[in-house]
């Protein structure tokens, strides 16, 4: 076993062995991610082609027809599921730039040299990742109603009135729900990538009398790129997926609608409605712009290739 | 995420992982040694602006806690009465607590423990399985491997509801819906994790160690449980931490899932409890005090834990 060719001894033995042990180190997972990823999507995607038919008056028990895509004609010729689509990617164009532009900010007042106490900002910002989407909803729906919120009566009193719950505003109401849950997190990612900047940039920077703001934009930028990508990315998935905060905020005021969003659409379907097939369709929508989005986004990004911006 | 380097180097780009060993200037934080440098033009108002923009940022992000920990002292009319960021004259914080912990036969206390057993159950196999997934992607050849690995990480491109409401009919069908299983066997999969740990294995494990393990007799499991885990150690711990608070605040896949309110954790408990106000205003005291208590629960977790945090995010490789 051991007398391996030198040649050999540097590739590694990985080659030689029986992959026994791979598989013992691979296969759980795999198992797993077939049984809750692959098999849930595989079956909503067939579930979205096929429909529930009662015959006649409803006797028999009814039948599930092969309908190909009919869901996916009812779920886009119906005019509030549209709407709501139409909802998801303003609340996207809103969502998507604040939390980039926020988390880049945060990041870079954090790593500015000035910054007094960095670690325990750093804390107080991530710290709101802690707290459910759920909790974070609830707490701001009562800073979003003037009986209960200091800010709105702070506000009212020099004079300014504002209802975040108002249908022109609650897009930005659920907008910074999201923002003050995730600002953090995706900060800490952006922290990472700056740090990991070597230091000896700057001092050559410094050296040839860069300004802060030449430094941000010639150093830090460009080499956190691809943190930035990521986290645009992962901001763009999660927007769309938009359930919680408007079903939590629903009670609270009649600007939101029960299928305010494609998921919200999506859960009435399959569980009040009784219409697990055009839920399923609608999923698959929202999933495959999700997709859409993300592609776009990438090929956007790629195109202006390795210059900077 | 979007730029996985060849497995072989140590990856110098994506996301939540910096640069491999060598250049590690002061365990993450290199902000500090960046402020050593300082003195510098921008000079005393640029200070006073940044630490001022610091400070609004705080404020910003303390206020909705802020508020809640001192309405959680209130009763549901001083709610309504008194200005939300100072105590009200007769604070009951104490009554607020014991309605909290015995209203409905204790279910807060139930759900909190529901809670920690999803979190941490699940969180704990998902970790292991993909630690080992992981691992096997950083130093295994094997035909389809980049196919296989891109395939997991689209899962994190997935919206939840794509599979939530799927999986909700799937196991309603060999009968799981509304047992603990349901919740707990979907959470045990971390796509996310695959890949933090294949980043840090490329990045912690050099192949000579896998190498002069192996020429010293030892198996690969036992390479893989005994040498590389602990040399992942910073990573499985970020891994773990990341499935544990994904779990914890997750609401739509326990909403699909469970009836039985015994068995909802907290998310889901505390809008029940929301959904009842309309009925019954005092439940709003309900609401507002469990918010806070499991605010304050996970803030504790994260602050306490604070430099696990960093050592995911920022210190990364161990030295190279």
């Amino acid at each position: 076993m051991t007398a391996i060719p030198a040649a050999e001894a540097t590739r590694p033995a990985r080659r030689r062995r029986p992959p026994a042990a791979l598989w013992a180190l691979l296969l759980p997972f795999l198992v797993m991610f077939a049984a809750f990823f692959i098999a849930p999507i595989v079956y909503a995607i067939v579930d979205s082609l096929f429909a529930q038919k009662s015959s006649g008056l409803g006797l028999a028990a009814p039948s599930r027809e092969f309908v190909f895509l009919d869901n996916y004609m009812a779920a886009l010729s119906n005019p509030s599921f549209v709407a709501s689509l139409g909802r998801l990617v303003a609340f996207a164009a809103i969502e998507v730039p604040l939390m980039v532009v926020s988390a880049l900010v945060l990041a870079l007042l954090l790593g500015a040299g000035a910054a007094r106490f960095p670690r325990v900002f750093r804390v107080t910002y991530f710290m709101p990742y802690g707290v459910p989407g759920v909790i974070a909803a609830l707490l701001w729906g009562f800073l979003y109603v003037p009986a209960t919120s200091p800010v709105l009566q702070l506000l009212s009193n020099v004079g300014i009135d504002l209802n975040p719950l108002s249908s022109d505003a609650v897009l930005f109401a659920i907008a910074n729900i999201a923002l003050w849950g995730f600002a953090g997190y995706n900060m800490l990612i952006l922290i990472a990538a700056l740090d990991a900047i070597p230091s000896d940039l700057y001092e050559a920077a410094r050296l040839d009398g860069a300004s802060e703001w030449r430094m941000i934009w010639s150093i830090k930028l460009p080499l956190i790129r691809p943190s930035i990508v990521l986290i645009t990315l992962f901001t763009i998935i999660g927007t769309l997926q938009l359930f919680v905060e408007p079903l939590v905020l629903r009670p609270l005021t009649t600007a939101i609608s029960s299928d305010y969003t494609p998921n919200l659409a999506a859960y009435n379907q399959a569980f009040s409605q009784g219409n697990p097939n055009l839920a399923a369709a609608m999923a698959v929508i929202v999933a495959l712009l999700a997709f859409a989005f993300s592609a776009l986004f990438i090929r956007l990004v790629n195109r202006k290739g390795n210059r900077a911006w | 995420m979007v730029t996985t380097d060849a497995p072989a180097r140590p990856a110098p780009r994506p996301g939540p992982r910096p640069r491999g060993g060598a250049r590690r200037p002061g365990t993450a934080h290199d902000l500090r040694s960046g402020r050593r440098a300082a003195p510098r033009p921008g000079g005393l108002a640029g200070a006073i602006l940044v630490n001022a923009a610091l400070v609004v940022a705080a404020i910003y992000f303390l206020l909705p806690v802020v508020w809640v920990l001192i309405a959680a002292t209130k009763s549901p009319s001083q709610l309504y009465s008194t200005f939300g960021l100072w105590f009200s004259d007769a604070p009951q914080a104490w009554e607020n607590l014991v309605r909290l912990f015995t209203q409905d036969d204790g279910a807060f206390s139930v759900w909190i423990v529901n809670s920690v057993v999803y979190s941490g159950v699940g969180a704990l196999v998902a970790t292991v399985i993909a630690t080992a997934a992981g691992y096997a992607f950083a130093k295994y050849r094997f035909r389809g491997k980049e196919a296989l690995f891109w395939t997991i990480l689209g899962g994190v491109l997935v919206p939840a509801t794509v599979i939530a409401l799927p999986l909700y009919f799937l196991l309603n069908a060999v009968g799981l819906t509304g047992s603990y299983w349901s919740v707990l066997l979907p959470s045990m999969v971390s796509p996310f994790g695959v890949y933090l740990a294949r980043i840090h294995a490329n990045a912690s494990v050099p192949d000579e160690v896998v190498e002069a393990a192996r020429i010293d007799g030892a198996g690969d499991l036992r390479i893989f449980g005994s040498i590389a885990t602990r040399m992942m150690t910073p990573a499985i711990v970020t891994i773990f931490l990341f499935q544990f608070v994904t779990i914890w605040n997750n609401y739509l896949l326990p909403l699909v899932m469970l009836s039985d309110t015994r068995r909802f954790p907290i998310t889901l408990g505390l809008t029940l409890w929301n959904s009842q106000i309309q009925r019954d205003p005092a439940f709003t005291t309900l609401v507002v005090t469990g918010s806070a208590v499991s605010v304050v629960l996970l803030v504790v977790l994260m602050v306490s834990l604070q430099r696990f945090w960093k050592a995911d995010l920022t210190a990364g490789a161990t030295k190279g």
